[in-house]
């Protein structure tokens, strides 16, 4: 059974219909790449995804569990939501990293105020992830001292030790200097051993290829197109999936 | 009493006990409008428009017009108009017209740094608290709460250092501030008559008292420099 089901997702912002029925799943381990150009939906998607946006209509299920369904008519509290999205976890293209905390600080912080754990197994968890990421002596450490790429890291961090089911990534890579980028999609591949089940909207062709177990193609609200890696890279069927890969793909 | 040296204690002791009356009206105002401040920036925040609309006219009343003439209101107003004198005529009930016409004055002008400070917060800190299953109020007092606090320590002290010195207004309504304490000896007072230099000396204290306040500022934003907003 699908870990992860999305069916129909429609949002509209105003009268721009930015998510023109979107319909996935995903199995647990699976790692699932979404890419395409800018202004397509891939990162509304994955608002959706963690309860940022409300979808007009569709739903979404994890395991077999309802979470969200767009003909229910009351609305869900404040409450509510924020016991189902912790079946998710984002990481931000920005990082978003807490600048008043230290590292450690950044990735107990939710735990110990949801009292998820024990204070000592939070922190022991924390500094394993922290260890994961390869930040062990950062730990003390400020955002403001580390660099792009080295707070991307923590981020990730700070995003699994709410034990999310699956782990979203918006564009991960997106406001980092080139020379940083490796580093992230590292870390990101270094989870894929640990089966995290993972979704990566991304810009990072080679790393769609070469790390997605799946690859979804976005254009204009709707999937184009949805494969393994090389259905969708080596023998894409459709017109705006060819242009878009040729486009991303051109060599100077 | 001609000589400077024997006026000096005589002034030295009546300028000292009218800084006292501008250092209590000084601390009331801060006590009542820092927090009233931010009850008034939550309101013009506020997404009730009727609430919000209301609170942000008050704003610009207060902030519009002299702190004098709201001075004068304040102490005046129930009494000359009203023919019902609430504050009485003693030091009391002149302190005490003073310190809501300056409490109203500066929460008016503190809502508006505080929101300044909280919407300088980005976005994405509040979500990021959202996707780790946080509910509001813990992400307002665990997150937004400190970041908004060390943005608005300049602006703050800025405010507050011009506190000091608008404290003197209230020598309008004849609170025996210092500014009344260094006049009287002009008009003639304790023996000594027709001196201006003790009213020239008065602002030595407000000099010194705004260069501690300014120490303890820098030494704030020094503290708060751990982080980066």
């Amino acid at each position: 059974m699908a870990l992860l089901r999305v069916e129909d997702i429609r949002k509209k912002f105003g009268k721009n219909e930015v998510l023109k029925g979107i319909s996935f799943s995903l199995e647990k381990g699976e790692v699932l790449a979404i890419i395409g150009s800018s202004g397509s939906g891939k990162t509304t998607l994955l608002r959706c995804l963690n309860f940022l946006e409300t979808p007009e209509q569709g739903r979404i299920f994890v395991g077999d569990e309802e979470l969200f369904d767009g003909e229910a008519n009351e609305k869900m509290s404040d409450e509510q939501i924020r016991v189902k999205r912790l079946h998710f976890g984002l990481v931000f293209q920005n990082f978003n990293l807490f600048p008043q905390y230290n590292i450690l600080q950044n990735v107990t912080l939710a735990p110990s105020l949801l009292k998820i754990d024990t204070p000592q197994n939070i922190e022991a968890h924390a500094r394993e992830l922290i260890e994961k990421v390869g930040l062990t002596e950062k730990a003390a450490q400020y955002p403001c001292e580390l660099s792009g790429g080295q707070q991307q890291r923590v981020a990730i961090a700070r995003a699994l030790a709410m034990r999310p089911d699956i782990l979203c990534f918006d564009e991960p890579t997106s406001a980092l200097d080139p020379e940083l980028t490796g580093e992230v999609l590292k870390a990101i591949k270094g989870l894929k051993s640990g089966d995290s089940t993972m979704i990566v909207v991304t810009h990072e062709m080679e790393f769609a290829k070469n790390v997605a177990d799946r690859v979804i193609f976005m254009a204009d609200g709707v999937i184009e197109e949805e494969g393994t890696p090389a259905d969708v890279f080596d023998h894409p069927k459709s017109e705006k999936t060819r242009a878009f890969l040729q486009n991303s793909l051109e060599n100077f | 009493m001609n000589t400077f040296f024997e006026q000096f204690p005589i002034v030295f002791n009546a300028l000292n006990v009218g800084f006292l009356q501008t250092m209590k009206l000084f601390a009331v105002t801060l006590l009542g409008a820092i927090p009233l401040g931010l009850l008034i920036c939550f309101g013009s925040m506020s997404r009730f428009k009727p609430l919000s609309s209301v609170v942000r006219t008050i704003v610009w009343v207060v902030r519009g017009s002299p702190l004098m003439i709201q001075l004068l209101i304040v102490y005046y107003f129930p009494g000359l108009v009203l023919k019902t004198a609430i504050w009485g005529g003693g030091e009391h009930g002149r302190f005490i017209a003073a310190s809501i016409a300056f409490i109203l004055n500066y929460a008016c002008y503190f809502s508006e740094i505080y929101r300044g400070g909280i919407q300088g917060v980005p976005h994405g800190q509040q979500e990021a608290g959202q996707v780790l299953g946080l509910s509001r109020r813990q992400i307002f007092f665990k997150i937004t709460l400190l970041q908004m606090i060390k943005r608005i320590v300049p602006p703050m002290s800025n405010e507050i250092i011009t506190l000091v010195k608008d404290t003197s207004l209230a020598r309008i309504i004849a609170l025996q501030e210092i500014i009344w304490a260094g006049q009287a000896f002009m008009k003639g007072s304790q023996g000594i008559s027709g001196q201006i230099w003790p009213l020239f000396f008065t602002a030595v204290y407000y000099l010194v008292f705004s260069g501690i306040l300014t120490i303890l500022f820098s030494k704030l934003e020094k503290k708060l420099s751990y982080f980066k907003v």
